[in-house]
């Protein structure tokens, strides 16, 4: 076994695990239905998406409210998976099996990323509905659905920290919201105003480069540029990291 | 306690702190194949610390561990293949179905025969009845025996238990005692307890710890006799007066004290533990007596007094 297949042993069974506990609950399927009908609404209220006023065969109605939705949703798929272990102990019974930390972090978020990638592929009928009523730009549907599975991504590392910070999950809860509503407010048009009008330029530039938004806008355009690429995934992997260095500290209290 | 056996659990020098608090300290000692150790001791005494320390759970500040010849700081995941263990409160995901939870164990531990261990493990821990239903809604016996099961689903040379009966009605407690020592025989087993008739019964040795460092090292059997009471004669005086026969015993050099209890009976204990049962009729002379026992030590008066400070 190589050094590093051995440093996540045990993923594959904690991934199962995890994937297989959000249909043994209604919980899962709650979720998904929000998810759904949320997304659903924005894209054709007329005070959002306008999809059908909009009268134009793409789904930025769609996929532009996505991350908002996130920002509520994606916490409540992360607060169980490592408060519920510490509340009930079984994180001592995971982490003396030959399962290590780092096997079982990615593995939880692994489970939380497909569940999440299962609930955003079931507005499918959105992508059927565009190319039944005009001729869409299949690469821009195609990116959007990458951006949106990385926004997810990025969301579920900071909610899996906090979930590991705190063994009450509405604590999680919270603080993972309050978070990725941060997070993302870095991006809104007023932020960059304030924090250019105070810093200048330079900041400003600095403060936009770190916007989920703005990267999550420029890859649903249908550009996969590499650095809105390489923020997705260093921001994954940094707070996936964190979370596993506050885990290391917490597991045991 | 086996004199031969393979040493499967070698511990050396074991220290952890909790901020200022001493939680182990400095205890060191060898589990051989064919042991089951007890661990016993007042709340607080460092077992649970101790077991968590052995599992790889928690690191040592100082110190070393061996299981089955493996340093637990340096391969915690082989460590972690050679045991079994149940954690305090026989923690499970309350939501699976025990089979489905089991199927979990049998795939974190990567067993190769997995339906056939799950099945055997369920006939072991007699859960055949109880397979489909979920953990949550099991009786706590139940539970712990899921918990046991989880810990012997690979047949591990070593088991780890860490209060296996703590919370269990006398006939849940009886079966899962039952169990612990029909598995016994080619493995070690370490278990904590508070309760010390379970010591005497599924236990070859017994390690009393306090305050984090070990007090006595001994079998239950040995124990027994240098508890408190030990070989004590009790019984009735039908003819004569109580306080005389008890104040004549109390001057013999064999005796440590003899005295009349509330219920009239007179007890004479005798020094060293030793059976005097001889010299206490001897003494009694020209008193009719009846209702003579000779009473074993207990375990729970030398627990008291070892635990408080006081030399066994």
């Amino acid at each position: 076994m190589s050094a590093l297949a051995r440093r996540f042993t045990g993923l594959r069974a904690v991934l199962r695990r995890e994937f297989h506990g959000y249909f043994a609950s209604p919980l899962g399927y709650i979720f998904i239905v929000i998810f759904l009908i949320a997304s659903g609404y924005l894209m054709v209220s007329r005070d959002f998406g306008r999809f059908l006023e909009l009268r134009e065969a793409n789904l930025d109605a769609l996929f532009s409210y996505l991350p908002w939705i996130f920002v509520v949703l994606v916490p409540a798929v992360a607060m169980r998976l490592w408060a519920e272990e510490r509340r009930s102990g079984t994180v001592e019974l995971l982490l003396t099996l030959p399962i290590t930390l780092e096997g079982s972090y990615l593995g939880k978020f692994l489970a939380g990323w497909a569940f999440l990638a299962v609930s955003v592929f079931l507005t499918w009928p959105a992508v059927f509905q565009v190319a039944r009523l005009g001729d869409p730009d299949w690469g821009a549907i195609f990116a959007s659905y990458v951006a949106t599975l990385l926004a997810a991504a990025v969301l579920l590392a900071i909610g899996l920290l906090f979930s590991a910070l705190s063994k009450n999950q509405v604590v999680a809860f919270i603080l993972a919201v309050a978070a990725s509503v941060g997070f993302l407010l870095i991006g809104v048009p007023q932020t960059q105003e304030f924090v250019g009008k105070w810093f200048g330029g330079y900041v400003e530039r600095l403060v936009s480069s770190l916007s989920l938004l703005d990267h999550f806008e420029a890859l649903t355009r249908g550009l996969l540029q590499l650095n809105s690429l390489l923020f997705f995934v260093l921001f994954t992997v940094g707070w996936l990291v964190c979370g596993m260095l506050v885990l290391g500290q917490t597991k045991t209290n | 306690m086996s004199e031969d056996g393979e040493v499967l659990i070698a511990v050396s020098d074991l220290t952890k702190h909790y901020g200022p608090i001493r939680a182990v300290d400095g205890i060191s000692f060898e589990v051989r194949r064919g042991d089951v150790l007890g661990f016993l001791g007042p709340n607080g005494a460092g077992k649970t610390t101790a077991m968590k320390m052995i599992t790889g759970f928690l690191e040592p500040d100082r110190g070393s561990i061996a299981v089955a010849g493996i340093d637990v700081a340096a391969d915690r995941l082989a460590v972690s293949r050679r045991i079994g263990y149940l954690p305090e409160d026989a923690p499970a995901y309350g939501e699976m179905t025990v089979e489905a939870f089991l199927c979990f164990i049998a795939e974190a531990r990567e067993l190769e025969a997995a339906d056939e261990a799950i099945e055997a493990v369920l006939g072991t821990a007699h859960l055949g009845s109880v397979r489909g239903q979920t953990i949550e809604t099991l009786s706590k016996g139940y539970k712990r025996r899921v918990g046991l099961a989880q810990a012997l689903i690979h047949d591990p040379d070593v088991l780890i238990l860490d209060e296996p009966t703590d919370g269990l009605d006398p006939n849940q407690k009886a079966v899962v005692q039952d169990l612990i020592s029909s598995l016994s025989s080619d493995r070690c087993i370490v278990l904590s307890t508070h309760i010390l008739d379970e010591a005497e019964r599924v236990c070859n040795r017994a390690v009393i710890l306090s305050e984090g460092r070990i007090l006595v090292d001994s079998t239950p059997a040995a124990l027994v006799t240098q508890a408190p009471g030990h070989n004590a004669v009790r019984f009735r005086v039908t003819e004569g007066d109580a306080e005389e026969v008890a104040a004549r015993l109390a001057e013999a050099e064999w005796c440590a004290s003899a005295r009349v209890l509330p219920g009239g009976e007179v007890e004479a204990e005798p020094a060293g533990g030793e059976n005097r049962l001889n010299d206490v009729l001897a003494a009694v002379g020209e008193h009719r007596v009846a209702d003579v026992s000779v009473r074993e030590g207990r375990l729970d008066e030398l627990f008291r007094d070892v635990t408080r400070g006081v030399a066994a």
